[in-house]
Parts: C-alpha cells; structure tokens; sequence
C-alpha cells in the first residue's frame, strides 16, 4: 500500500474564524503522527484565511497547506469537496480528520467516496496501535472508538485494507493544549481553480447567532434533568448555578420537557463539555448524557435514587431531594463566601 | 412534474439493545431485534409526497435489506408511493456506507429520471449520515444536508433551509440534487387505510419466489406477472439483475471493519457519599474551595 506517513486534519472556518474542534484535533492529530513516526498536516480553506493557516503552528502542525480564494469565503460541498479530493488522491495522507460538525459530516462522506477510503462517523477517541485481524497483522492501524446502538456500545472500527483511514470526531471530546513551543510556519499555498460544477448549489442567505452560550468554556456547570419534575424545580438549578458563577445546562429530557433550550443541552446529541466543575441534579445519568460530561474534573451528582447510574461516575453524590438541598447549598455557600 | 427517489431503510429499533444480539464479527444479529422505518426516512418520503402533491409527479422508494425490508415498501405503499424497489442479496450484507452506497447508486442510475433523491440525514443504526452525501457523490450530482423546509421549487431549481452550525442558511441549487432531511421537520402522514386494503398483499420478487417454493402449484415467473398485472408487486433487484463489480459490494467493498465491540461499563468507584444536611454541604464547599474550584 502506498501512502504518505501523516495525519491530514481539515481546518473548518464559519466567518473566517477557526472552529475550536479543528484546533482539538490538531492537538490529538499531533500525537497520533508521534505515535505512528509521521507529520502532522493541515488543509485551510477560505477567503482571506492565512492567519488561521499561522495558527495551526501553534497546535503541532508540521505543514498547513493553504487554499484561499474569494469564491470559497463560505463552505459549499462541491467546491470543498473537489479541493480536498484532490489533495488526499494526489498525496495519500494516511489519515484524514474532520470535526464532526455539520460541515465536516456534509464534507468527509463525499471524500471518502470520492477516493474510496474507509470512514468513521462520530469517534469519541482515537488511537494507533498495532492490530491483528482475520489472521494478518497491521502495524500502526487508526482504531477508531464511537458510541454505536443509542450509545449502549462502545465499537472501535478499523480500516486495515485501504491506504487513507478517515474520521470525523466529536467536538469538545479531544483536548485542546497549544503545544509547549510552536512548529515552525510552513504554508503551501494551492492554487483553487474554479469550476462551472462549483456554482450548482448558491448559498442566498446565512444567519448565524454569535451571542450563544459557549457551555464548552465555562469552568462550571450546573445542569438539571427530567426529575427535578417541573419548570419551577429547574429555577433552583438557575439559582444555584447563578451563585456559583456558572452555566446552566440540561440533560436531553429536560430540553425536551422544555425546562431549558436546546443550545444547552449536554450530552451525546449536545454538546460535550469538561468543566473544573459538573453538579448533576436530577440526572439519572444515561450513557448519551455521561458521554457529554464524564470527563468532568469534579462532578457532583444529585439525586433522589441511590441507584441513579449517575453516582457511578460522580466524584461527590448526594441523596436526596433537590428541591430541599439546593437551598441549603446556596445558604452555606453565601455563608462560606461572603 | 418532478420526479423523486427516497431511499428508506428498515432498522433495529436501538431503543432496547444489549450485547446478546451482536455476532461475533460485531455486525448486528438483526433477527432478534424488532425491525423499525427509521424515523428520519419516514420525513424524507413525507417532504417527496408534498412536493408531489404540489408539484406532480412521481414518488418512488427504493430500500437495501434483507428480505423482509419489504415491510416497510409496503409502509411507502401506504403513505402514497407510486413505485417501490427491494434491493436484496446475501452479496449485499455487511456492506458499510461506501458499499452500500455504491449499490444504491447503481440502482438509482438503472431507475433514472429523477430531479431529486430524497433521503433521512442518518439511520438509527449507525448514526453516520454518510449515505446520502456518498450518493450523491457517485451520481455526481450536488447534496443539501441537514434540510429544514423546503422552500421553492421552479423549472430546475430548489430553494431549501438547512441547518448549518450555530444557524441556519437558504440555499439554492439546480436539478437534479440529493436532500437530506432532519427528523421533525414535517409529521409523516399517517397510512390511508384505502391504500392498506389496496397494497397489503404486494409482494416482492422473493416473496414470490418463496410462495412459489412452498407451493409446487405456484410458478414464481407467473406470480410476478399476476402481481404486476394487480400492481402489487415490489420491484426487486439481486446482484444478478445488476451490473456490479463485487468487489465493491458487501463486506469485500467495506473499508472499514468493526475490530472489537464492548457493552459500556461504568467506572466509578471513588465517590465521596454526602449527607443533605447543612454540615455535609459545608465540609463539600470547603472541599471545593481547597481545590481551587470555588472561591
């Protein structure tokens, strides 16, 4: 099999601004070329984007290769996808990653099928290692780790037979950390050609809300769940989260009971989050939540079943009725911290 | 008038899974498991009957499966579908989404004349959302993921509203384009219980060739043209009715192979229990003072 030993990552950019989980996959990009003795490359696409291509130095890149032109201010599938199906035909990268945003998930398929390399949605982790399968052994194979069946399963997926492996991962799941001292700038820049095929699909219009939460980047979490029962019962959720300096969040129930709005969902169809600080209340604890907040630094959990799975991962678990310990919470909180 | 294809898919209904029902090789056992419409193809044939209803033309839907995916052919019967096509081989099985959509796309070139192939944006199964766009890859024709509302359609052009990250954006794109749907952006209709009475008895080409086994009266080439002359029958395509190279259909045509599958277990084990009274929520606000995370 012919390819070039490196890690490829799709650099996304909404706006002209880099997505955090591209720059997390740098991170992690970084260390899966280390482990395979490889270079860690980049693709930025845009307009006016050289200084997110600088940037992808600060995160372990060794080469960024740059493609910037007016007509591709905005992602579109066709163009996107022509460049980058040119780019891993032509250089073979051994694997590819993609955020799995709706931009990477629109954008690797096409990719993937363009150069016929095996694709794996949705990966909660990545490693290298060594692997025998059916009887013959693959060095350095890309294990690919995801929730599958509703997240009652955890499958690592390999693609032992094709040159390119390819991923899309979640965002929020890697850490991001600038490496100590930044590569040096390498940027090739590749000339975009336009192609009548590129004008199929117009974007006529784009509406963006920057002023959402950012749940990633809060340092604290206070989220509620389905059994804190009512609409009132999730103000105490507010109220705490509120003294404490922190975010509210919810568990998918209680999005969909309505007590909190979807932008703050954690969880497997939310977003993943990892604060200094997690307080769980009412959670019971579902896989598809724990995968958006079990790496938590500290979590507390609160809840009226002992039995709540959510415990299992808790750090500090208290039994008992939300709606009579909060309020003590905040008491001895205002009381220690005045 | 605007033709479309919607491609279906029969899946096990993830809601109740555990470890007994995966193979060895890590493939699902689906004959243990209730066999479901997914949900999201459902919405996707729902959107292809309005742009019918106000548009004209003709809505056909095709499905990949084993044979008893004929179940829900015969659930598009009952929504309103014009024609339906099983696409069905042991050749067929193991087939990751590059195989699957190689196959699909085969078929959609031998059916033809479409201006749209609608599709749900991911099956419950796998959750990947990879069919669609490597479909329409391999007709070569332009994708709308993620679509909301569909807002136009004239001559040669669809307007739609899709979700992009952090919003929303309209776009239009010329004929013919495949479109994804997310779930719940319209209600799929309910069955017409005029179409039930009219379409419970169609049948696939297996199906036939099955009754025909059991019964040495039954000729499977005269059932089919008895259920076609009735306009019961469920097209049906095997490898042999297909120009495919096998070697990219079925496991030989998956790149990717499930390497090992674990039922999630749970960690834990160093939780500190604390008491809901005031002393118990004062020694855990100091905790988390002394580490910094409070104060």
């Amino acid at each position: 099999m012919n390819f070039q030993n490196e890690v490829m990552v799709f650099i996304e950019q909404r706006d002209g601004k880099p997505a955090d989980v591209s720059f997390e996959l740098l991170c992690k990009g970084h260390k899966l070329a280390e482990a395979m003795n490889g270079k860690l490359k980049s693709v930025v696409i845009g307009a006016g984007v050289e200084e997110i291509a600088k940037e992808t130095f600060r995160f372990g890149a060794d080469e960024t290769l740059l493609v910037d032109h007016p007509l591709l201010r905005n992602y579109r599938t066709l163009p996107y996808s022509r460049i980058l199906n040119d780019i891993v035909k032509s250089r073979v990268p051994r694997i590819v990653l993609f955020g799995a945003t709706v931009i990477g998930r629109d954008l690797a398929p096409r990719v993937a099928s363009y150069t016929k390399s095996g694709l794996t949605a949705d990966c909660t982790d990545l490693q290298i290692s060594d692997v025998k399968y059916l009887n013959h052994e693959y060095p350095k194979l890309l294990l690919q780790i995801r929730p599958a069946f509703g997240g009652n399963i955890i499958a690592t997926i390999i693609t032992p037979d094709v040159p390119t492996q390819m991923a899309t991962v979640r965002e929020g799941v890697m850490e991001l950390t600038p490496i100590e001292k930044p590569n040096e700038i390498k940027i090739t820049r590749i000339e975009y050609k336009p192609d009548p095929v590129d004008e199929l699909v117009q974007i006529i219009e784009q509406h963006r809300e920057n002023n959402k939460v950012n749940l990633k980047a809060a340092p604290i979490i206070v989220a509620g769940g389905y059994g804190l029962s009512t609409k009132e019962n999730f103000k105490l959720v507010e109220e705490l989260a509120h003294t404490i300096g922190g975010e509210v969040a919810g568990s998918r129930a209680a999005v969909d009971a309505g007590f909190v709005t979807p932008d703050r969902q954690v969880g497997q169809t939310g977003v993943t989050v990892r604060p200094k600080l997690y307080i769980a209340v009412g959670i019971s604890g579902a896989i598809q939540h724990r995968a958006g907040m079990q790496e938590s630094n500290k979590i507390i959990a609160i809840n009226t079943d002992p039995e709540a799975p959510i415990f299992e991962i808790a750090h500090y678990g208290i039994v008992g009725d939300a709606a009579e310990i909060i309020p003590v919470f905040i008491e001895a909180y205002k009381h220690k911290l005045k | 008038m605007f033709n479309s294809i919607v491609m279906v898919k029969q899946v096990p209904d993830t809601a109740n899974i555990s470890g007994k029902v995966m193979k060895d090789d890590g493939t699902v056992n689906r004959t243990k498991l209730p066999a479901i419409f997914n949900h999201e193809d459902r919405v996707a044939l729902e959107l292809a009957l309005q742009v019918k209803e106000k548009y004209g033309g003709k809505v056909i839907a095709i499905t990949m499966g084993p044979p008893r995916a004929s179940d829900i052919l015969r659930e598009c019967l009952y929504m309103g579908t014009d024609e339906t096509y099983l696409i069905s081989d042991r050749k067929f099985a193991g087939a990751d989404t590059l195989a699957t959509s190689y196959v699909l796309s085969e078929v959609i070139k031998k059916i033809g004349g479409y201006d749209f192939i609608f599709a749900g944006r991911q099956a419950i199964d796998g959750d990947t959302a990879q069919v669609g766009p490597q479909t329409a890859e391999k007709l070569g024709i332009p994708q709308i993921t993620y679509t909301e509302e569909i807002l136009d359609v004239n001559k040669n052009k669809i307007k739609i509203k899709r979700k992009i990250d952090g919003g929303y954006e309209i776009v239009e794109s010329t004929l013919p384009v495949l479109i994804t749907v997310l779930k719940n952006v319209v209600s799929p209709r309910p069955f017409s219980s005029k179409r039930v009475m009219a379409f419970k008895n169609a049948k696939s080409v297996l199906d036939l060739e099955k009754l025909a086994e059991e019964n040495s009266l039954l000729y499977t080439d005269k059932l089919i043209h008895e259920y076609k002359e009735r306009n019961l029958l469920i097209n049906t395509f095997t490898m042999d009715d297909l120009n495919l190279d096998i070697k990219r259909c079925g496991i030989a045509g998956s790149p990717t192979k499930v390497h090992k599958v674990e039922s999630v277990i749970l960690k834990g084990g160093n939780q500190i229990r604390v008491e809901p009274t005031k002393a118990g929520l004062n020694n855990l606000i100091e905790q988390l003072m002394t580490d910094h995370i409070f104060g």
